[in-house]
């Protein structure tokens, strides 16, 4: 372990540092497609795309469930409510196509992602970087030999006209627009995001990245991402989110579909570190084919209020889907996060570990969900939940959720709810730590466990970010 | 006194019930002090008190460690001022192991920015590891997790070793050690001993002062010090008991 920690401590020097993320410069943008959300803004963003007319009438169907489907409130938290949709802008952009070198991104766009570290982590750990500024992708590239290997990298836009052969089958079919109210907006204004496909047998060693930034106020964020590996391949997608502090609310909706195909691999990495005042509402799915891994890594410790239940169906015979999440709530946030795992054919495994801490007036939810139909055999499921409470108003609640039919099937569910006592406060301190970095310390030894399992970078990065998010939590 | 712990007229209470009662007591550096007294007589929270516990109040008294006061200061500032506490029951912190406290303890009271010798950090730990007879492995274990009471006693004298502070206050650090254990962690804070460090240990029993010999022993009841002597009263408390003492104090 000490050696692990060593090796943490060399690799601080090439992390990027979310915790930047408040700051922004002031823009213009060439696109706009006004405030507010109707047929002709849906019209107007898929007219600036020039995208095909099935397209179009996806997004306008969607348009139409949106509006017919009612708000989740019920289940989670009446906070949806204040999302006011009629003040938000849906579609800012300065242009329509992503460059591929640094240099040739604009200059204060530029100077955000620089402030950000994304071009130098580029530089010495990713395989690819694409890079959103509010709807469009500002920037995108890939390394060379990954592209002569027939890997795409690049957005909705370009992959659905250039590739049509190979997302259209999937694109809203793990997520169909109808799966629920977000869904549905994001598959209405949807923009930005990530298409990639790697072909049969190609394993990318390396990341591929994107980094999403908000920088306007009033505006939703809707990126749509869609990864394909095929039989036999393997691939790291990992996305980091930020935006200044604003004053009013804004959304992030992302719709993200992984489909992973006979004995493929994907793993896909999130740290959400956006401001106190982002709605983060995002729908994620992958299926799993014969022999296939999905993992979601998935990593809250932003937003104002975040509902995300990243899943996987078991589609294949042998399939395993497996998530690691850690929230973190701190005063006035809500952090509703879960996992689903529908286990569709024989021999299938998934794994569910979340780890949540509340501090202050946060509060953390888990909502999961496995289902295991009667008729399957030999799938195992193992569920773990772990709260942390780091004094008396934090609140944390469980809602498992699991429905486990048929005898030869297994199932393992764990919870636990621990407080850091004020006594192990004093002990830290005694030793000559901050209150603040006690707290750190006492949750970063909580989710520690879970971290090692994280690729190396984002390891460092996420327990930076906890020490940030603790040390502003004491007074 | 600049080099010393000079403690004068301590009052202290838990809620409304005061337990230092006009409490003085002066370590000079260099020295070791025993405290030694009957349950209760308010030995931890003396200890605690110096260290800043919130959940003890301060009514009046003064504690100058090398002349600076240090009542009213967060834990941590006395801490990084130069007050170590070996706890009579050390908390456990799941999932932060001995090898990363410490090292957070040590960065703690670094300038910020200034770089962590990693190398070094972990020669000089294991080093004292080895004098203490630790097991290496201890190193990647959680902080007090799982820990028998005498590892725990241990690693509280670890972490002394480690972190070099001016006054060092153990609370019945020989509580729970078995005969070999109670030597290796006297030879531990025997090693420890010199000009620029000060002592008070806290014990029941005289045995533990046969080996850290003190350079004054004094008895502790309802509050504050009652008699103060060398070395020979830690034996003749054990020959006499605490009657002895109350007797005297009912004739005094
Ligand atoms: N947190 C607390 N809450 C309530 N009472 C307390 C607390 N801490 C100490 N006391 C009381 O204060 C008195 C002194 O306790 P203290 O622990 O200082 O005694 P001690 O001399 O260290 O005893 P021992 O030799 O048993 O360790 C005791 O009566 C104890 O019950
Ligand atoms: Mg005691």
């Amino acid at each position: 372990m000490a050696e692990i920690d060593e090796n943490l401590a060399q690799r601080e020097a090439i992390e990027v540092d979310r915790s930047k993320g408040d700051f922004k410069y002031e823009e213009s943008y060439a696109f706009d497609a006004g405030i507010g959300l109707s047929p002709s803004v849906v019209d107007y963003i898929s007219q600036v795309k020039a995208e095909e007319p099935w397209i179009r009438e996806f997004r306008q169907k969607a348009l139409k469930i949106f509006e017919g489907l009612p708000m989740p409130t019920h289940w989670a938290t009446t906070d949806l409510d204040n999302i006011k949709f009629e003040n938000i802008r849906y579609y800012l952009a300065k242009g329509q196509k992503a460059v591929r070198t640094w240099e040739e991104v604009p200059d204060d766009v530029k100077k955000t992602f620089e402030r950000l570290g994304i071009p130098e982590s580029e530089r010495k750990f990713l395989a690819g970087v694409e890079a959103q500024f509010d709807s469009e992708a500002v920037y995108s590239r890939m390394k060379e030999e990954l592209e002569k290997l027939g890997v795409i990298f690049c957005g909705p836009t370009e992959g659905l006209r250039d590739h049509p052969e190979l997302f259209r089958k999937w694109f809203g079919k793990v997520i169909p627009a109808g799966d629920n109210k977000f869904a549905a907006l994001n598959s209405a204004v949807f923009s930005g995001g990530s298409f990639i496909y790697i072909p049969k047998g190609v394993k990318v060693a390396q990341p591929l990245q994107a980094y999403f930034r908000i920088n306007a106020e009033n505006f939703g964020q809707f990126e749509r991402t869609l990864i394909i590996a095929d039989e036999g391949s393997e691939v790291t997608y990992m996305e980091g989110c930020t935006a200044p502090k604003f004053e009013t609310a804004t959304l992030h909706s992302a719709v993200v579909e992984l489909v992973a195909l006979k004995g493929a691999k994907i793993q896909y990495v999130t740290v959400q570190n956006w401001s106190a005042n982002v709605f983060n509402l995002v729908t994620k799915r992958g299926v799993a084919e014969e022999g296939a891994e999905v993992r979601w890594i998935d990593c809250n410790i932003g937003s104002r209020l975040t509902m995300k239940y990243p899943g996987v169906v078991l589609r294949g015979k042998g399939a395993r889907g497996e998530v690691l999440s850690i929230a973190l709530a701190n005063d006035g946030q809500h952090q509703d996060t879960g996992a689903k795992m529908i286990h569709a054919a024989d021999d299938t495994t998934s794994n569910i570990i979340a780890k949540s801490i509340s501090v202050g007036s946060g509060r953390s939810t888990y909502r999961g969900l496995v289902h295991i139909p009667k008729t399957l055999k030999n799938c195992r499921n193992n569920t773990e939940c772990d709260a942390l409470l780091i004094n008396e108003h934090s609140r944390t609640d469980t809602y498992p959720a699991i429905s486990v039919r048929g005898q030869k099937n297994s199932v393992q569910h764990e919870a636990s709810v621990s407080k850091v006592s004020a006594e192990q406060i004093f002990y830290m301190m005694q030793r000559g730590l901050s209150e603040g970095e006690a707290m750190s310390l006492a949750v970063n030894g909580f989710v520690n466990d879970l971290v090692k399992e994280f690729p190396m970078e984002y390891s460092v990065e996420l327990k930076r970010l906890i020490e940030l998010q603790m040390e502003g939590s004491v007074g | 006194m600049p080099d010393s712990l000079v403690i004068k007229n301590l009052n202290a209470s838990i809620g409304e019930r005061p337990i230092l009662k006009d409490f003085c007591l002066t370590v000079p550096k260099g020295e070791v002090h025993a405290i030694m007294g009957p349950n209760g007589t308010g030995k931890s929270t003396l200890s605690k008190v110096l260290a800043g516990h919130p959940d003890y109040s301060v009514q009046s008294g003064s504690a100058l460690l090398d002349g600076e006061e240090i009542l009213g200061l967060e834990p941590d500032v006395v801490a990084r001022a130069g007050l170590f506490l070996a706890f009579q029951y050390p908390s456990e912190i799941p999932g932060v192991t001995i090898a990363n406290f410490i090292r957070a303890a040590i960065v703690a009271r670094q300038a910020k920015g200034t770089p962590f010798d990693a190398k070094a950090y972990y020669a000089e730990l294991y080093a004292k590891m080895d004098a203490l007879k630790m097991d290496r492995k201890f190193t990647a274990r959680f902080v007090n997790e799982g820990f028998s009471g005498g590892e725990k006693k241990r690693c509280e004298i670890l972490q002394l070793m480690m972190l070099k502070p001016k006054y060092a206050v153990l609370d019945e650090t020989d509580s729970g050690l078995d005969i070999d254990a109670l030597r290796i962690v006297s030879e531990g804070v025997n090693a420890m001993r010199g000009p620029d460090t000060g002592f008070l240990v806290i014990t029941h029993y005289q045995r533990l002062l046969e080996y850290i010999v003190p350079d004054r022993v004094h008895i502790m009841w309802d509050g504050r010090i009652v008699h103060s002597g060398g070395k020979e009263l830690a034996l003749e408390l054990e020959a006499k008991g605490y009657d002895w003492v109350k007797t005297e104090l009912a004739t005094a």
